[in-house]
C-alpha cells in the first residue's frame, strides 16, 4: 500500500508519516502544492492524505486534477478549518473522507484503512483479525465462523480497535469516534471502561483469539 | 418631559414676564401722556374763560359748575398772592353717570379791575380702572395668542429641524453590535446635527470595528491553535506507544494528553460559538423537535444508563421549528449534556415539549443557580470539572441567533426553558 501525505506543517507531517510507517505502508510526503503535484503526476498511490491550505495553492485544485485523470486512489482531506463548506466541496469533488484537525492518530488509521478497504471492494469484503471476521458493510462479526451478537456501540468499539490492532488507542480517540458529542467529558474514562467490560466478556465467552488490554490512564490496546 | 414642551414652557414663562414689564411701562407712559394732554386743554380753557370774563363781567359771578365746567370766586388779595396754578385729581358728581367720577381740576387766580378771582376749570378724566381693565384684557389676549403661536410654530419647526436628531435616535435605539446596520445620516443644514451625525457614525464604526476584530481574534486564535494542538497530541500519542516507557512516565504522558484534549474541546467550542455568532449556519429547514429530541436522547442512552439517570420525554404537542438542523441538534445535545453533567446519582431528567417551547428539568445540587450567570461563558460552580463551561453559552448563542428566549429557574429542580 502506498500512501502520499500532503501536509505543509512539518510536525504534523512527521507524526502522520511515522505513524503510518508503523502500519507497514509505503509512505511519501509532500510539503507544498508544487511538489505534491509533481509526485501525483509521476507516481500512483493507493491513498492520499490532502491538506487544503497549502503553500502555493489550494489542495482542492489538486483533488480536481486527480479526479480528471480518473485515478482510483482514495483521497482523505485533512483540514484545520473544519468548515462545512470545505467538507461539502471536497466530498463533491470526489474525496472519500474528511478529517478535521486536530485528530487522533488512531482516527487517521481507521479512516485510511476504511478508505483502502472500500477501494478494494472487488476483493474480500471481510476484515479478519485472528479468528475474528468482520463484515464492515453488514456490520456483522463472526468468531470461528460463529456469529457474535453485539450492540451498535460494542460493534463500533471493536471495529475501531481492530483497525488499530496492536496499537495503543487513546481513550478520548475511542470516545470521540464511537460516541461523538454524546458523551460528557467528566466521567468518560469510567464510562468507556464499563462499555468495554461488556465487550471483553462477550469476546472471552466466545473464545476470541484477541484480547482488549487496558493501559492505565491512556486507553486500550487490542492484541492477538 | 419632551424637549418641545420644555422649550414651550420656558417661552411662555419668559413671555409672561416680558409682557408684564412691558404692560406696566406702557401703562405709565400712557398715563403721563394723557395727563399732559388734559392739562394742556385745561390751560387753554383757562385762557378762554379769563378773556371772556374781561368782556362779560356776569361771568365773575359764576360760583357753581352747573352746566359749564368752570367756577369763578372773588378772593382776598392776601390769599391770592400765595396761590399758584395747581392741577389736582378730584371727584365730581356726573349727571350722566349718576355718581362721583374722577375729574382733573385746574385752580388759578386772575386779576381784573383790581380784584382777585379764583378760577377752577374741570374736565372729565379717563377712568383709570377701566383703562387698566381694558389693557389687561388686550394684553391677555395678546399673550395667549403669542403662546399659542409659539406652540404651533415650535411644533412645526421642531419636527422639521429636529427630524435628523430623532431619526438618529431611532437608529441608535435599534442598534445592536452583533447585528450592525449602517447608521445612515440625514442631510441637514444644522451644524450641530451634522457634527452629531459624524460623531455618532465614527463612534458606531469604532465599536463595530473593535467588536469584529475581537471576534476575528477569537476565531483566528482558535484556528491557529488547531495545528499546534494536533501536532502535540499526535506526538504524545506516538510517545505513549513507546513500549520502553515506564508506567509512571506513561501516566505523565496520559495526563498531558488529557489536558491537551480538554484544550481541544475548549477550542472547538469557541470556534463553534464564533461560527454561530458569525451566522455561518445559514441553511434552515423545518426541524421536528420531537423526533430530534428522541433521537438525541437515544444516542445518550449508554451515558444515561451508566450515570443511573432516568430520562422521560413528555410530548404535549408536536413542535416543528424552521432553523438550521445542525444547530438544532447542537442546542439539544448541549441541553441534555448539561442536564447529565450537573445531575446526581440516581437522578432524573424530564423533557417537556410544547408546540412552541421545550423545557428540560433535572435533579442536581439542591440550591438555585445564578440566573444571570448560568448562560455566560466559562461560568461554572464546579471549577474542577472537566467540562468546557461553554455548553449553555452555546445554547444561549443559538437562542439569540433565532430570537428564542432561554431562561433558567429553580423549583426544587433545575429548569431550563427554550421558547421558540
Amino acid at each position: 500500500m502506498k500512501i502520499l501525505v500532503i501536509e505543509d506543517e512539518q510536525g504534523m507531517r512527521e507524526s502522520m508519516v511515522s505513524s503510518l510507517l508503523q502500519e507497514k505502508y509505503v509512505v511519501e510526503a509532500a510539503a507544498d502544492f508544487y511538489s505534491a503535484r509533481e509526485k501525483l503526476e509521476v507516481y500512483q498511490y493507493d491513498c492520499i492524505l490532502l491538506d487544503i491550505g497549502l503553500p502555493g495553492g489550494n489542495g482542492l485544485v489538486l483533488l480536481e486534477e486527480l479526479k480528471k485523470q480518473n485515478n482510483t486512489e482514495g483521497v482523505i482531506i485533512v483540514s484545520a478549518k473544519d468548515s462545512l463548506e470545505d467538507k461539502v466541496k471536497g466530498l463533491n469533488l470526489g474525496a472519500d473522507d474528511y478529517l478535521a484537525k486536530p485528530f487522533h492518530l488512531a482516527e487517521l488509521h481507521a479512516r485510511v484503512k476504511s478508505v483502502l478497504r472500500r477501494k478494494r471492494m472487488e476483493g474480500s469484503n471481510y476484515i479478519t483479525c485472528d479468528n475474528l471476521k468482520i463484515d464492515a458493510e453488514q456490520r456483522m462479526v463472526w468468531i470461528n465462523e460463529k456469529e457474535l451478537t453485539l450492540n451498535r456501540k460494542e460493534y463500533d468499539v471493536l471495529l475501531y480497535l481492530v483497525m488499530n490492532k496492536n496499537r495503543l488507542v487513546n481513550k478520548s480517540a475511542l470516545a470521540e469516534h464511537v460516541w461523538g458529542d454524546y458523551i460528557d467529558d467528566t466521567n468518560s474514562f469510567d464510562f468507556i471502561y464499563s462499555q468495554i467490560k461488556n465487550l471483553r466478556k462477550k469476546l472471552k465467552d466466545n473464545e476470541a483469539g484477541i484480547e482488549i488490554q487496558a493501559v492505565y490512564g491512556v486507553g486500550y490496546k487490542l492484541v492477538s | 418631559m419632551k424637549l418641545l414642551n420644555y422649550t414651550s414652557v420656558y417661552f411662555s414663562l419668559a413671555l409672561l414676564i416680558v409682557i408684564s414689564i412691558w404692560a406696566a411701562a406702557f401703562y405709565y407712559t400712557m398715563l403721563i401722556e394723557i395727563y399732559d394732554s388734559i392739562d394742556d386743554g385745561l390751560d387753554n380753557q383757562k385762557g378762554l374763560v379769563i378773556q371772556k370774563a374781561a368782556t362779560d363781567t356776569t361771568l365773575l359771578k359764576k360760583n357753581n359748575f352747573d352746566e359749564s365746567d368752570y367756577t369763578i370766586n372773588e378772593i382776598p388779595a392776601g390769599a391770592a398772592l400765595n396761590l399758584r396754578d395747581t392741577y389736582i385729581d378730584t371727584m365730581m358728581f356726573m349727571q350722566n353717570e349718576r355718581s362721583d367720577e374722577p375729574v382733573r381740576l385746574l385752580k388759578t387766580v386772575f386779576l381784573q379791575n383790581g380784584k382777585y378771582y379764583e378760577l377752577k376749570v374741570a374736565t372729565s378724566m379717563v377712568e383709570e380702572d377701566d383703562l387698566v381693565k381694558q389693557m389687561f384684557f388686550s394684553l391677555l389676549w395678546l399673550y395667549l395668542g403669542l403662546v399659542l403661536f409659539i406652540i404651533i410654530f415650535n411644533n412645526f419647526l421642531f419636527k422639521r429641524i429636529w427630524q435628523p436628531f430623532y431619526r438618529l435616535l431611532k437608529h441608535l435605539k435599534k442598534f445592536r453590535l452583533d447585528k450592525p446596520e449602517p447608521v445612515t445620516p440625514i442631510k441637514t443644514k444644522v451644524d450641530e446635527f451634522n457634527m452629531l451625525n459624524e460623531t455618532v457614525q465614527k463612534f458606531v464604526q469604532r465599536n463595530i470595528d473593535t467588536y469584529t476584530s475581537q471576534k476575528h481574534f477569537i476565531e483566528n486564535a482558535s484556528h491557529e491553535l488547531q495545528t499546534p494542538l494536533a501536532i502535540s497530541i499526535n506526538k504524545l500519542e506516538s510517545l505513549a506507544e513507546d513500549e520502553q516507557l515506564k508506567p509512571d512516565q506513561l501516566k505523565l504522558v496520559a495526563s498531558a494528553l488529557d489536558h491537551l484534549e480538554r484544550l481541544t474541546r475548549l477550542n472547538k467550542s469557541l470556534l463553534l460559538l464564533s461560527k454561530i455568532e458569525n451566522k455561518q449556519f445559514a441553511e434552515a429547514s423545518a426541524v421536528n423537535i420531537n423526533e430530534l429530541t428522541k433521537k438525541i436522547t437515544a444516542d445518550f442512552s449508554d451515558q444515561l444508563t451508566f450515570s443511573g439517570l432516568k430520562l422521560t420525554i413528555a410530548e404535549k404537542n408536536s413542535c416543528i421549528k424552521k432553523m438550521n438542523s445542525d444547530l438544532a441538534a447542537i442546542l439539544l445535545i448541549n441541553l441534555v449534556k448539561n442536564a447529565i453533567i450537573h445531575n446526581k446519582a440516581g437522578g432524573f431528567i424530564t423533557i417537556t415539549i410544547h408546540s412552541d417551547s421545550l423545557m428540560i428539568e433535572n435533579s442536581g445540587v439542591e440550591k438555585p443557580l445564578d440566573q444571570q450567570k448560568i448562560f455566560s461563558r466559562f461560568h461554572s460552580d464546579e471549577p474542577s470539572s472537566a467540562s468546557t463551561g461553554l455548553g449553555l453559552a452555546i445554547v444561549k448563542a443559538i437562542g439569540d441567533l433565532y430570537d428564542f428566549n432561554t431562561a433558567y429557574r429553580y423549583e426544587q429542580k433545575h429548569i431550563i426553558t427554550v421558547h421558540f
